[in-house]
């Protein structure tokens, strides 16, 4: 037991916990980038604009009305941003699942950005609501809405939110040299992979079912009882299309940190991908297609909505789907990023025509989101790239792991 | 295999969670016809738009007192919002002006109840759908799901409530009548149970087939509604929203969640399987390596 006061006591390199703690929140690089010096301002009016937020209500920062009570911030923030993290559960899947070992570099930096977007994207959830001290009700079980879809997807963001911090926690115990708890927590992460890939099945289609009861309010181009399965198929490539893009990005800018041998491995690491998303958007495609005959959605197409259905439906499925396939044919690693960026427009598009732009497309006046919900979605995401940022600089999430974890 | 047995403990016992929360998934309400909801018929043939249910509504609710400027005109369509639970408008139809009251429909099975996930709207055993404020957190899914878009919200309100008709609950358990039921010159507003209603409804129209049109708005609408309308014109003219479907909106999703039991049995078993079986082939792989 000896053992585990040093260790308790100790950081990695042996330091006393408190110096280890001052050096973690010492900033490293430069402070004057360009990234710090726009996102800096835009948080600080942000932050300034959720506190009137919290005093004048909702209404007073933001245009929702009567008719239109969910806008930006839930058609955005939660469901385009919760489509985005599930590269998490599909990369978990393919090395954990499946072992394909070629993608296990990439796992760590996938889940934390899966993890970052649920707790980023979903806390912004908390913004939205009205009464946020009641937002426990559903959790602690004095009034559980068990025919709520919206109660099944709050249980499965906290309950997944659990699963990938197990995911990820061996990162976690390596900063720190818990030598022991990494081996504990490593014999976890295949159950919580498991049970984090049921959840996202759920609630990755749950968050289309939400929408499933707005049966008159959301435009017929975009509305049918398939939301759920269409949400479910797109959120695999809209979240590897995250993967391809935030790996590009992050092996430009940590890419001190990457192995040699990673940094080989990663344009097959995307060329795979590129595989998987023809395969998925193909499938995704196809499902558009039966929809629309089967909703005979054709009367439709001849208006501005129409025209703005076949634009998504062609110009970001159809067209990045053939690039994804051209350049996987001719290893174009270009094409493939430039493709994973199209579909990640185009998964916002959809996402905001069913949630924003459909709703009540009708109505005498349309819904358009105030400056001031655009600074506080920029917000939510500045603050989740410099916690990411924060936690790539320190833990082992592109670098290797400390030598002990392979000599045990 | 240790850890293989280990794993697989983990997963049976996650399994056994879920299968033991899925089966929770609440059937509807028991059978629709053994439960007396009550309810109420608003005639609009005998409306005369005095308003009187608008300002005994304001009353009894403690809201702001209607501004006795803003009447029902032709043309203008007002609307119920978070300081006015109900409103009547008036319309230019084939028949001359008619008057339409305006509030919560008090569905036999709610949208916005089945929406919530705190059960802080309900559909009390009497018949109206109520809202408690102690746990409800404002996510206007309610509001989201109301094919009648009868829920309000306090947008500048830091404490913000969930506005909407509750048929005076509070009134109703007392034996009381609603306030503007009781508060109507006209009798255009009947108060009773939902079966007596609609006998009283098909009785008024095949009296005085002249008078009325032929159907009862709510009768099947959204799964039956609490407030039932009589007109003497089809309901469109009146700028009732008549797509709503007959069938009750809860069941829009029931599909869904009833695949939730199902996925959380399958997936995990089916996921572990092929994780097993797969390794197996890989191990050799590795050896190799």
């Amino acid at each position: 037991m000896n053992n585990q006061e040093t260790i308790l006591a100790k950081d990695n390199d042996g330091m006393p916990i408190v110096k280890f703690l001052r050096e973690a929140i010492k900033p490293r690089g430069a402070i004057f980038t360009p990234f710090n010096v726009i996102s800096v301002p835009i948080m600080l009016l942000g932050l300034g604009i959720i506190v009137v937020r919290f005093i004048k209500g909702i209404g007073a920062v933001t245009n929702l009305t009567q008719e239109v009570p969910w806008g930006l911030w839930i058609g955005f923030d939660v469901v385009t941003g919760v489509a985005f993290a599930g590269g998490a559960y599909v990369i978990t899947f393919m090395v954990y699942i499946l072992h394909m070992k070629k993608y296990h570099s990439i796992v760590r930096v996938t889940v934390l950005n899966g993890f970052l977007a649920y707790v980023f994207y979903a806390g912004a959830l908390l913004l939205d609501l009205g009464r946020p001290w009641n937002v426990i009700n559903p959790i602690i079980g004095n009034s559980f809405g068990v025919s709520s879809v919206l109660f099944l997807v709050a249980w499965h963001f906290l309950l997944y939110m659990i699963a990938m911090l197990i995911e990820f926690s061996p990162a976690i115990a390596e900063w720190i040299g818990l030598q022991r708890a990494r081996k504990i927590l490593s014999g976890m992460t295949l159950a919580a992979v498991i049970f984090g890939i049921t959840l996202s099945t759920l609630h990755q289609s749950g968050l289309g079912a939400l929408y499933l009861m707005a049966r008159d309010k959301i435009h017929p181009l975009w509305y049918s009882e398939f939301i759920p399965v269409l949400f479910f198929v797109s959120s695999i490539f809209a979240g590897l299309s995250m993967v391809i893009f935030e790996g590009s990005i992050s092996h430009k800018i940590f890419g001190s940190q990457i192995s040699d041998k990673n940094h080989r491995a990663h344009d097959g690491i995307i060329h795979g991908l590129s595989k998987i998303c023809t395969l998925t958007m193909f499938i995704y495609f196809f499902l558009q297609v039966l929809t629309f005959v089967h909703g005979k959605r054709w009367i439709y197409l001849d208006s501005p909505m129409g025209t703005w259905y076949l634009v998504e439906i062609i110009g970001f499925v159809l067209l990045p789907m053939v690039l994804f396939f051209y350049s996987y044919r001719n290893q174009n690693i270009f094409l493939i990023k430039l493709a994973a960026f199209i579909t990640m427009v185009g998964v916002i598009i959809n996402r905001l025509n069913v949630t924003v732009i459909g709703f009540r497309w009708d109505a005498a006046v349309h819904y358009f989101p105030s400056w001031m919900e655009i600074v506080v979605t920029l917000t939510v995401l500045f603050v989740e790239i410099w916690i990411f940022r924060w936690i790539v600089n320190r833990l082992p999430v592109l670098r290797d792991s400390p030598s002990w974890v392979n000599n045990k | 295999m240790n850890i293989n047995r280990r794993n697989f403990l983990a997963v049976l016992g996650v399994t056994g969670v879920s299968l033991a929360t899925g089966t929770k998934l609440q059937a509807s309400r028991e059978n629709e016809n053994d439960t007396e909801f009550y309810g109420v018929l608003y005639d609009s043939t005998r409306c005369v738009g005095c308003q009187g249910c608008e300002t005994a509504c304001a009353e009894e609710h403690g809201l702001p007192e209607p501004d006795p400027d803003d009447m029902p005109e032709v043309g203008k369509v007002r609307k119920a919002n978070e300081n006015r639970r109900t409103v009547v408008n008036v319309y230019d139809t084939s028949q001359g002006e008619v008057y339409v009251k305006n509030q919560c429909m008090h569905c036999n099975q709610p949208a916005c109840t089945s929406a919530c996930l705190t059960r802080a709207m309900q559909k009390t055993m009497e018949g109206p759908v109520t809202w408690t404020g102690d746990k409800c957190m404002g996510c206007r899914y309610c509001m989201v799901s109301c094919p009648f878009d009868v829920p309000k919200f306090e947008y500048h309100s830091a404490n913000p409530k969930i506005v909407k008709c509750n048929m005076c609950y509070e009134r109703v358990v007392e034996g009381k009548l609603p306030a503007c039921v009781e508060n109507c010159p006209a009798e255009a507003l009947t108060f009773g149970t939902r079966r007596e209603l609609v006998a009283e409804a098909h009785r008024r129209i095949s009296e005085n087939p002249d008078v009325y049109f032929g159907e009862i708005y709510g009768e099947t609408e959204a799964g039956g509604t609490g407030f039932l309308y009589l007109s003497p014109v089809p309901f469109k003219e009146l700028g009732f929203n008549t797509s709503v479907q007959k069938s009750s909106y809860p069941e829009l999703t029931k599909g869904f969640l009833y695949s939730v039991p199902t996925i959380f049995v399958l997936w995990p078993a089916a996921l572990l399987g092929i994780q097993k079986a797969l390794k197996n082939n890989t191990t050799q792989e590795e050896d190799h390596e």
